[in-house]
């Protein structure tokens, strides 16, 4: 019996051994190694960095460039998910349940399906790319050049500090949106199909049916699409650094934390005044995810 | 009744939410103290062998760039083979100098040559910071590769020695030598009649021909990159207030940035961004303004002595790619017409913690022999820093037009170490660059801006600061 306890215990060791090394070596050693080096003047080619304390937090406080970044991550945080669930939902009810019978999608809801999840299996970096040709200034732009043939001048989609935010965010909710139809469409496929014929019975149309019905049920959903969608955009750096002009601008007017981050580490070699800014977009992070499991707190619907 | 699974969604759910924290922070480990390499002479020195190289190998890594690597392999290496059959070259190249070679000098093994350039190049800075830089005195003082009675000094210019040295030790070499300045097609300007403008009353008719013309935009520059424009400004302003101005600047001086010479720069500079520009030059890279140029859209636009070789593949083959300098801009110029903004470019450095840094300051040697230096500007169509090494080749249009343009100067050369210096303050000023010349900001709240950046850095103690 003991012998028996024992090699069960063993064996699960074994199992989780591996992992949990990994996960200790790769992932939590260097976010220690981080909170450390956020203290440090490492310009990252030396090999005996100087302890500096706190100097890096304070100047961090008055790094206009950064506090502008968080800025738009703040932004991003509150415009990214709004857009894309709104949209997302939109496009899974109609391909789901929004037929005439409220039990199938709307004709050629299988094509469309294909279609919105495109974006999602392009390469980040390949959308970026791609990007940066629709939105070209000049007559081969894609946006610019049916404007330009109407007589209207070009927009500087990525060139005009007052659109090119827009823009970026524009370029990520293109992206999202396919994967949180999908994600709502696998939500709606649970749900009873006899739930949405009783209420069509009883006279609901399609918005009545949206809001009473569909919602409701799919609420976990939407609350695990709101979080990913959230890290989605204090992670938000792909984009920003291919697809911006001087990564981040023009005149900073899109830069986020991690593209600074990166700029003042692999660009400016102040890896101990990056590593600082790690820190603070940590803590950012982790305070987000703990806020959003408390705001959506709420009891599940039983069905 | 579908079936809830154990875990719970909110339990997914938070699990989820930590994970991809990881990897905001990137997981840079912190470096290790190793025993630095000795790096006494592994052989005796000669006057044929004057730094010592033995036999070990010797690694060389080539930015990837627009000279590509051909003249490594082909022409510096065999070079230096021809008289150290034993020194095994260990060739590589790569587009992103920074990821790969930051690790290695993090972890005291880094490699003898590299070649740091590139959008991706490590910082000098950094670099001469923590000592990472060899002293390459020895070398200026070394009889060069051709003639035993000429030392490697005096193949170069002295502003080639001023550029290359961090804390009073010569220790970058530039090896290309760019030359700065607006270019146009010889023969666009032939079929049409345009002249080469000498005063900036002359260069505004110009643009005002060309833009009357419709056959092409006056003016452009790689509005993506504005780094592309602050050069011909600092260069103007160079020339109305003299050397000065510039000396200023990268010397962080108060009111560098706000004072008069500046100011006119700007404000000529904001005049032409209203209204001589080809239309969406702001949201245009350098490859794209420089294929419109090709393509006889725009006529003029401002950049260095890599154009042509950048372009070959675009230009056609009538095109005659040629330079001016920045015309005159008052009766009372501080310095004259022909003034021009040269910069050695191309950083070769040799790693002071490497394994073999004779052998890296051998091969620096090699390269600087007449054949290396003169086979090289054939082979990438460009002027190195070697003097004379092109004499009697006839290599491009272009070239010539540049090489011209140097020999005109003469002394009156000028250059600015700011923007290498000072990352920030660089990423500041081509910004509000491209601000200045969208109409975004006014020529005074522009200088104004970049003099706060500047201001900035001066105060901040964790900047290392450089003098010249």
């Amino acid at each position: 019996m003991l012998f028996n306890r024992y090699r069960r215990g063993l064996f699960i060791t074994s199992f989780l051994a591996a992992p949990v090394i990994l996960y200790l070596v790769y992932v939590i050693s260097p976010y220690v190694q981080a909170f450390y080096i956020a203290m440090t003047d490492w310009r990252g080619v030396s090999a005996t960095p100087n302890f500096i304390g706190l100097e890096n937090f304070q100047r961090l406080l008055g790094d206009s460039v950064f506090w502008k970044a968080v800025t738009h991550n703040i932004a991003l945080l509150v415009l990214l998910p709004v857009i894309t669930i709104v949209i997302a939902l939109f496009f899974a009810f109609l391909l789901n349940v929004g037929g005439r019978q409220g039990v199938s999608g709307i004709p050629g809801s299988g094509f469309y399906r294909v279609v919105f999840f495109f974006p999602q299996v392009l390469a980040v970096t390949i959308v970026a790319v791609l990007f940066q040709q629709v939105f070209r200034p000049d007559g081969s732009g894609m946006l610019n050049g049916p404007l330009m043939g109407l007589g209207l001048n070009p927009v500087g989609f990525l060139s005009d500090p007052d659109v090119a935010f827009w823009s970026v965010l524009g370029v990520l909710v293109w992206q999202a949106v396919g994967f949180y139809v999908v994600l709502f469409s696998a939500g709606l496929a649970s749900i009873p199909k006899d739930m949405f014929e009783a209420a069509q019975i009883d006279g609901a149309n399609r918005i009545t049916l949206f809001f009473r019905v569909t919602l409701p049920l799919l609420w976990d959903t939407v609350q695990v699409a709101w979080v990913y969608l959230g890290i989605l955009a204090m992670d938000v750096f792909a984009i920003v650094w291919v697809m911006t002009d001087q990564q981040g601008g023009p005149d900073w007017s899109t830069t986020v934390m991690a593209a600074e981050i990166y700029r003042n580490a692999f660009e400016y070699f102040r890896f101990g005044y990056a590593s600082a800014l790690g820190v603070v977009m940590f803590f950012f992070t982790v305070g987000f995810a703990v806020l959003s499991l408390r705001l959506s707190r709420r009891e599940r619907i039983e069905y | 009744m579908p079936n809830t699974p154990h875990i719970t969604r909110r339990e997914l759910l938070r699990g989820a939410a930590l994970v991809p924290v990881a990897g905001a922070l990137a997981a840079c480990a912190t470096p290790a103290a190793q025993p630095a390499p000795s790096s006494a002479a592994p052989a005796a020195t000669s006057a044929a062998n004057p730094f010592g190289v033995g036999d070990k190998p010797l690694e060389v890594w080539i930015f990837d760039g627009g000279f590509g690597q051909a003249y490594a392999t082909d022409i510096h290496q065999p070079l230096f083979k021809s008289k150290y059959a034993k020194v095994e070259i260990k060739h590589n190249s790569t587009k992103e100098i920074t990821k790969v070679l930051q690790p290695r000098f993090a972890g005291g093994n880094p490699p003898e040559v590299i070649d740091n350039s590139g959008a991706n190049a490590m910082d000098f800075g950094a670099l001469a910071q923590d000592g990472q830089l060899q002293d390459l005195t020895p070398l200026l003082d070394a009889p060069s590769w051709d003639d035993p009675n000429v030392k490697v000094r005096d193949l170069l210019d002295q502003s080639v020695i001023d550029i290359g040295t961090y804390d009073g030790k010569f220790s970058v070499l530039g090896y290309v030598n760019y030359i700065h300045g607006i270019w146009y097609s010889q023969k666009v300007f032939k079929d049409n009649g345009w002249e080469v403008p000498k005063t900036w009353d002359e260069f505004l008719a110009l643009c005002e021909t060309i833009k009357k013309s419709g056959k092409m935009a006056p003016f452009t520059y790689a509005g993506k990159h504005p780094q592309y424009l602050y050069e011909p400004l600092l260069t103007m302003a160079a020339k109305i207030g003299g050397n000065d101005v510039l000396v200023n600047i990268d010397n962080l001086e108060d009111g560098a940035w706000t004072a008069e010479p500046m100011l006119t720069a700007a404000e000529h500079w904001a005049e032409v961004g209203s209204k001589y520009l080809m239309q969406g030059t702001a949201g245009l890279d350098h490859v794209q303004t420089q294929t419109a140029q090709n393509k006889n859209q725009v006529a003029m636009l401002p950049c260095g002595s890599w154009l042509e070789n950048e372009q070959k593949t675009t230009t056609p083959d009538d095109f005659a790619y040629a330079m001016f300098p920045i015309p005159d801009i008052t009766d009372s110029d501080a310095m004259p017409y022909g003034t021009l903004h040269t910069q050695p470019g191309e950083n070769f450095i040799v790693a002071a913690k490497s394994a073999h840094p004779q052998a890296g300051m051998e091969y620096l040697r090699a390269m600087l022999s007449k054949k290396a230096a003169g086979d090289f500007s054939e082979l990438v169509t460009t002027v190195t820093v070697v003097k004379g090494a092109s004499e009697g080749r006839d290599i491009s249009p272009g070239v010539t037009s540049a090489s011209k343009a140097v020999a005109d100067a003469g002394e009156n050369a000028v250059y600015y170490r700011w923007a290498a210096w000072y990352g920030p303050l660089n990423d500041e000023a081509k910004a509000a660059t491209g601000e200045l010349m969208s109409g975004g900001l006014t020529p005074k709240a522009y200088l104004e801006r970049v003099q706060k950046k500047a201001d900035e850095i001066k105060n901040d103690s964790s900047i290392k600061k450089y003098k010249r």
